[in-house]
């Protein structure tokens, strides 16, 4: 499961180019910190590296290793 | 706290992410952990942790660091300071730690000029780079923060980017353990300051240009055995050796003067 905060994101869109697996799309829908933050298009592709959150200034993302079914 | 107060993208919320990963890793007591840092925009990071913390006067960090360091040895000593806080105002009190091997753990986020004033020149700041103060192109020849540790004699050094992130942990954890004047430089992009001035884009843009204007430091000495040079900045582990640390001499030597 990958968790996102729109309350922390602002939109400088690391996590999206870093992901080795592309797993995120900029989101069409503005948050309400007003930016476009990442969007969790193609979970079933993450690998679990964690690059995302690591490269997250922010604190945003949450990559849990278990995928709950 | 969060959302911090840094700018989108900007480099010192990655480098607080790196610290506080390598922090915990290494299942650092908070309760004996002192968090010490100066002014500037990379010097609010220790009002983001959970722990004790100095926030003091401007390039000042690394002489309460010392301070707090010498009257309790069993605390651990970390400072957050900007390439301006560590290499100008504070250049002095920097070399000076080094050269008496306090036994700290300094991590300076080099983002090449003064972000939280607006963007003027730093002592870090490249050859022909716009600043507010240099609005035709910086003239002053910077200086390379790693190396200055080095040449002073700090038993560990490394210069990492933003853009990689599993080494700085790895080195960050390298630094904390290290007994004796531990130097961990960051490259990090202040998109705000330093790449609007210098059209150089967002940090997005800033991560990609400090990954290919440096050269790991094996490959480094791989070029130089051949004979070959570059102008692009050395980073990787640049030192790590052993070295008595001030409070190990100055116990040894108070027990000598009984
Ligand atoms: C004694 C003193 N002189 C000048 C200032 C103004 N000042 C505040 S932060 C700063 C420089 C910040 O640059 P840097 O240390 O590189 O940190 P950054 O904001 O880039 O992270 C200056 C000159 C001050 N606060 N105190
Ligand atoms: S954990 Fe790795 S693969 Fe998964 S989304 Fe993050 S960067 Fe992409
Ligand atoms: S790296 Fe963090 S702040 Fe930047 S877009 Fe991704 S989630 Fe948002
Ligand atoms: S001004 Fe620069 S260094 Fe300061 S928070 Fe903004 S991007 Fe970061």
């Amino acid at each position: 499961m990958i968790h996102v905060n729109s309350n922390y994101c602002k939109g400088c869109l690391l996590c999206m180019e870093y992901c080795p697996k592309k797993v995120y799309v900029k989101s069409e829908k503005l948050s309400k910190k007003g930016v476009f933050p990442p969007e969790v298009k193609y979970p079933e592709n993450c690998i679990k590296c964690h690059l995302c959150e690591l490269m997250c200034p922010d604190f945003a993302i949450i990559v849990e290793d278990k995928d709950d079914k | 706290m969060l959302p911090t107060i840094f700018c989108t993208g900007c480099g010192i919320g990655s480098v607080m992410n790196f610290s506080l990963r390598a922090i915990h890793d290494l299942n650092i007591d908070m309760n004996k952990t002192v968090f010490v840092s100066g002014i500037g925009c990379s010097s609010r990071v220790p009002g983001y942790i959970y722990s004790d913390g100095l926030h003091s006067l401007h390039g000042r960090a690394i002489a309460y660091a010392t301070g707090v360091k010498l009257a309790n040895p069993e605390l651990k000593v970390i400072v957050f300071t900007g390439d301006g806080d560590c290499g100008a105002i504070g250049g002095n009190h920097f070399l000076h730690a080094i050269r008496r091997n306090v036994d700290i753990t300094v991590i300076s986020i080099n983002n090449f000029i003064y972000g939280m004033t607006g963007g003027q020149v730093a002592p870090t700041t490249p050859l022909k780079s716009k600043t507010t103060t240099t609005p035709y192109g910086n003239i002053e020849y910077p200086i390379d923060l790693s190396m200055t540790a080095k040449v002073i004699g700090a038993p560990y050094v490394a210069r990492w980017t933003t853009a990689h992130p599993v080494q700085c942990i790895n080195s960050i954890k390298k630094a904390l353990q290290k007994t004796g004047f531990s130097f961990v430089e960051v490259l990090s992009p202040c998109p705000t300051s330093y790449g609007r001035l210098n059209k150089m884009g967002t940090a997005l843009d800033l991560t990609k240009h400090f990954k290919e204007s440096t050269i790991n430091v094996k490959l480094y000495e791989k070029m130089l055995a051949e004979g070959k040079t570059t102008d692009k900045m050395v980073i990787g582990d640049l030192v790590d050796i052993e070295k008595e640390d001030f409070n190990t001499k100055y116990k040894k030597f108070c027990g000598e003067l009984k």
